[in-house]
């Protein structure tokens, strides 16, 4: 039974977490600042971003032109990515502050740069098929900041096809499993213990 | 001090702790921050500026149409003289001895001479025009060029003109396959002949931008005016006065300021450094002096001030 | 098609010194991620005592 493929990967993964440290109902006391909540408001921008995306995958990318609905939908999606943004760059400053790649959270540190570069890409993939003079200019701009580095060979800005099928199929996905990782990872680890009660900082803190 | 609990943070805590509801939490922050979306998109909604066309284009300025058009046949617009990915007209951008634009290959290749004017003109019902075009693909490549040059400096002279007349004979077939093609644009019919002229159900866009995007009297101008431009921190921006992309500051930052600004390799030196700088980002854990920061500037007290309080 | 109530669909203003330029759009973001952090900072965290003690 142990060299089942079945068997290793049950033993990679779920065997790995108890459900309480998944989905726990405590947490260390000093949990106990409104530094803690931009993560889980990232999160919820994100899910907003995949809601409203979802809406205008319903009627195509040139519907918010011509409806009303449409560009409320394209509006709550634009706002999502500013609320994203924000709250993601704010988790950011605080995870900084924190030191809070400490006790072997460095791979929790590096999904969240990933995470923070692979939305940046997500994104900018949906400025491209907004269909209007923006999404042309940046086009035509991006194009030669892909050229110069061999990848626009490869990812054609100009092809709007291409540009659609990334935002709202391999970019998303391969998105979530990074943010899926990382917050594996952070309820994994546990949250990091405050600087001051940290035994190992050599140099004292 | 001495009271202070002292903890391997790689360990899992066994000190005091605290209720935690998870589910409700992620709940409370998709309703308020779903409203939030929401209530911002109704407040400002979202910028939506038309899309440009080859139509739009030669109707807005159509002298500005008619000189790019002959530069493309001159050799002289920015898709002509590229280099890869589309042609081989010139080197790459490169950064030393790194030259991936070049690395890559012509993988996308576009002849905009071919592409935007003579191929689309041989398909229009335009007797004359197609008569041009047979005069100029039956001109050795230096006539050619000596046609074109000549019309594209002449119109650039002009000015304001997007139809000169020949009496020396100096432009040959040029002016009538560019007045040709004029018509075509004005019609739509240039638009669908570059989009179907690989496939018949396009969703891709490269042919009919590549043209327009030569243009800086029109696309270009169109660009400045709403602050897009590249020396104008325009990665950053958004059209009208809705907020852009403000996560691009540091890359668009460099375009600013020299040597890049005036580099011809600029968007590979840029990208190339933003590339290590991620990484840096990506492994500040690691790197000497900044990982230290944090314990140097204390502003984990701030955060943990109530928990360091209660010790 | 927009039914906005703020209409910003205008020119931005821009603030400008040395090489940066900043439209008043972006500048709020920054501004407002900036509040938020010191915000988060500097506002109490609601103190319970209802927390169990050390497990061990």
């Amino acid at each position: 039974m142990s060299g089942s493929w079945t068997g290793k990967v049950r033993r990679a993964t779920l065997e790995k977490y108890q459900p309480e440290d998944l989905l726990p109902e405590e947490q260390p006391a000093y949990v106990a600042s409104w530094i803690y909540i931009f993560g889980v408001a990232t999160i919820a921008a994100l899910v907003m971003l995949i809601a409203s995306g979802l809406v205008l995958t319903l009627q195509g990318p040139s519907w918010w032109h011509t409806s009303s609905v449409g560009h409320y939908v394209n509006s709550v999606h634009l706002w999502s990515v500013e609320l994203f943004f924000i709250f993601m760059v704010v988790h950011l400053w605080g995870k900084f502050w924190m030191a809070a790649w400490r006790g072997r959270r460095l791979a929790t540190w590096i999904t969240g740069v990933i995470a923070f570069m692979a939305s940046i890409i997500t994104a900018f993939t949906g400025y491209l098929i907004q269909t209007n003079f923006d999404s042309q200019w940046i086009a035509s701009e991006a194009k030669d900041g892909f050229n110069s580095i061999g990848v626009g060979a490869f990812f054609n800005a100009l092809n709007t096809g291409q540009a659609i099928l990334l935002h709202v199929s391999l970019l998303p996905l391969a998105l979530g499993i990074i943010v899926v990782w990382h917050i594996i990872l952070v309820r994994k680890k546990g949250v990091v213990p405050p600087i001051d009660n940290d035994a190992t900082i050599e140099g004292g803190s | 001090m001495s009271q202070v609990l002292k903890v391997d943070p790689s360990k899992k805590w066994t000190g005091p702790t605290r209720p935690y509801d998870l589910v409700k939490e992620i709940v409370i922050a998709v309703v308020v921050i779903g409203l939030l979306a929401m209530g911002l998109a109704g407040l400002f909604s979202s910028p939506d500026e038309k899309a440009l066309t080859l139509k739009s284009w030669v109707a807005a300025a159509p002298a500005d149409f008619a000189q790019v058009a002959t530069g493309e046949l001159a050799g002289t617009t920015g898709s002509a003289g590229y280099g890869a990915p589309y042609n081989s007209a010139a080197k790459g951008q490169h950064f030393g001895i790194i030259q991936l634009q070049d690395w890559a290959g012509v993988r996308i290749p576009i002849n905009p001479a071919n592409s935007f004017v003579v191929e689309p003109l041989l398909i229009s019902n335009d007797p004359s025009a197609i008569a041009a075009v047979q005069t100029w693909q039956a001109a050795s490549a230096d006539q050619q060029s000596k046609w074109a040059k000549s019309y594209e400096d002449a119109l650039t002279k002009a000015g304001d003109k997007s139809s000169l007349a020949d009496p020396a004979d100096a432009f040959g077939p040029v002016p009538a396959m560019i007045d040709g093609l004029s018509t075509m644009a004005a019609s739509g019919a240039l638009d669908g002949a570059l989009l179907t002229s690989d496939t018949n159900l396009p969703t891709n866009f490269t042919k009919p931008m590549l043209f327009l995007a030569d243009s800086d009297g029109y696309f270009g101008e169109l660009a400045t005016k709403q602050h897009l431009g590249g020396d104008q921190w325009g990665v950053m921006n958004e059209t009208g006065s809705w907020p852009g992309q403000s996560w691009l500051w540091l890359f668009s930052f460099w375009y600013q300021i020299d040597p890049f600004k005036s580099s011809e390799n600029a968007d590979t030196i840029i990208m190339l450094m933003m590339g290590v700088l991620t990484l840096g980002l990506m492994f500040v854990p690691l790197l000497p002096v900044i990982r230290r920061i944090p314990y140097k500037i204390p502003v984990h007290r701030l955060i943990w001030r109530s928990w360091y309080r209660s010790q | 098609m927009q039914l906005a109530i703020i209409n910003l669909n205008h020119p931005a203003h821009y603030i400008s010194f040395g090489p940066f330029a900043i439209s008043v759009g972006n500048l709020v973001v920054i501004l407002a991620m900036t509040v938020l952090f010191l915000l988060a900072l500097f506002i109490p965290f609601p103190h319970s005592h209802s927390g169990k003690q050390a497990k061990k």
